[in-house]
């Protein structure tokens, strides 16, 4: 008997698509969007963003547009982090949580103006915030998805200022980090901020999608000199891990809290309502049962999402593992028992059956020198 | 589009190959596989003396994003490791039917070595295969 075909779902594609497919990018599904997992090979792609600089094209991403006079109140309630610290120009990093204090998602808040905000969430989370969002919020605010307005790339390494220096009017290579700025990207509008999911110095160019092509073409052209690369999603993966960013799915989800995720820098208890709270400060109150921590391996072998861990104070869980291309070895990261969180604590992990032992580290794993 | 697979190999459709010489069969994995799986990272092999059934799992290659099992085709007794392949899994990639050769294997009878596919066949199952994507 013929096994049933399953129907191939249609994927979505990015304004770049076929720029990936001229480069020679393996193309994979990524949460129903078909998008470059590499070109030349991960470890390249990996070398090339800490040494000189990488494009990444990451237009899956959603973008929200919050505004109204009610939108810095209800961006407070909303999300965790406190809007009320933003200047125009600068962005913090935020979520969007349950009555729970899990996470629905995580996001960048972006602020435009007091009463004007872009929020960028998660690719396959994005109609899920757009529903979560707008059926709690509050007060005179609209809310739109613009993430099909937006195309964006994400031009990461130490020579990512100098290359935008040169193809930027006016030049973003003195924004702060965590600052962003209108300007003209060879000549075609965008908003370009000092942000990143690599650990390493780099800006996100947010452009009109029939600009992006032509728009990446010109930063890979540009950027020759400087070594750039196209990047893929493999190498976005292992240089967010070694800078022990959490990523939505793998790490954090609606089962793990902001505390137990050690996000608590997010979670800005004293500045009012907002969801989650109540969730929070009681966690708070009767101790964080479990923490997300990095680890490396004692014992060889790859520790990957969903492992089993084996903690001197209970079970843990994988969350994310990679072998490292900057420190060359396995790396990973644990939800572990509180009792099992220090820094030098020994556990278990179960490789396909196979106990290996695993070793709690400090974390990032990977820092750059002239880090912020 | 896999060309180059080596005449003189006989190739199993878990895209291990194996060449014999005497009673030693020495496996490794293809091009084709190791361009599957990306830059390998990671190699786990059995230690010499370990015994296997044609079909048996005896180890493992990681790449950066994946992970897979290690099948052999034929049956024997482990004689030799490369040990240069566990400490630079790299060359795998760089010469999977060369120096990144796995384990030599006394072979326990030379004729499942026959039954394997040709390199012709081999690379007909290969396009089949990604025709089936």
């Amino acid at each position: 008997m013929a096994a049933p075909v399953a129907a191939t779902p249609t994927l979505q594609r990015t304004p770049l698509y076929d720029v990936h497919r001229e480069l020679g990018a393996k193309l994979i599904d990524f949460g129903g969007w078909e998008m470059p997992v590499q070109y030349a090979g991960i470890l390249e792609e990996h070398r090339a963003v800490r040494e000189r600089v990488g494009l990444f094209d990451v237009s899956h991403m959603g973008e929200f547009d919050v505004t109204g006079p009610g939108a810095l109140a209800c961006l407070q309630w909303l999300t965790p982090n406190d809007v009320a610290r933003l200047e125009d120009g600068r962005i913090h990093y935020s979520a969007f949580l349950t009555e729970q204090g899990t996470f629905v998602d995580d996001l960048l808040v972006y602020r435009r103006a007091a009463d004007a905000y872009l929020l960028v969430v998660n690719a396959g989370n994005t109609p899920k915030d757009f529903a979560w969002a707008t059926s709690r919020a509050r007060g005179d605010v609209r809310i739109a998805d613009r993430s099909r307005d937006y195309a964006l790339i994400a031009v990461q390494g130490p020579k990512s200022a100098g290359l935008l220096a040169r193809v930027c009017q006016p030049d973003p290579s003195d924004l702060p980090y965590y600052g962003f700025r209108d300007t003209r990207v060879a000549g075609a509008r965008a908003l370009v901020s000092r942000t990143g999911y690599t650990g390493e110095d780099g800006f996100e160019v947010y452009c009109r999608p029939e600009d992006a092509a032509a728009l990446f073409r010109r930063l890979l052209e540009e950027g020759r000199r400087d070594g750039a690369v196209p990047c893929g999603l493999g190498a976005r993966d292992t240089l967010r891990l070694e800078a022990r960013m959490a990523l939505y799915g793998n790490d954090i989800d609606d089962t793990v809290t902001a505390l137990e995720a050690d996000l608590g820098w997010i979670v800005k208890l004293s500045k009012g309502d907002f969801l989650g709270r109540d969730a929070l400060v009681a966690q708070k109150q009767s101790g964080v049962p479990r923490r997300l921590v990095g680890f490396e391996m004692i014992d060889r072998g790859i520790a990957r999402h969903g492992f089993p861990a084996r903690t001197a104070a209970g079970p843990g869980l994988v969350t994310s593992g990679t072998h490292s291309p900057t420190l060359g070895k396995p790396i990973g990261l644990a939800l572990l028992p509180s009792g099992a969180t220090v820094a030098g604590t020994e556990f278990q992990v179960d490789i396909r059956g196979r106990a290996a032992a695993a070793r709690v580290v400090p974390t990032p794993f990977y820092k750059r020198s002239n880090a912020p | 589009m896999t060309t180059g697979n080596p005449e003189e190999l006989r190739y199993a459709d878990s895209h291990e190959w194996v060449r014999v010489d005497g009673d030693t069969g020495t496996i490794g994995i293809t091009d084709h596989a190791q361009k599957q799986l990306g830059e390998i990272v990671y190699l786990e092999l059995p230690e010499v003396g370990h015994v296997y059934n044609a079909g048996d799992e005896f180890g493992t290659v990681e790449s950066v994003k994946a992970v897979s099992e290690l099948f052999t085709p034929v049956s024997g007794e482990v004689v030799a490791i490369n040990k240069g392949a566990v400490g630079e899994p790299g060359i795998i990639n760089d010469d999977p039917f060369g120096d990144g050769w796995l384990i030599k294997l006394k072979l326990s009878t030379d004729e499942e070595a026959a039954k394997l596919m040709s390199a012709d066949a081999y690379a007909e199952y290969v396009r089949e295969e990604e025709q089936e994507k």
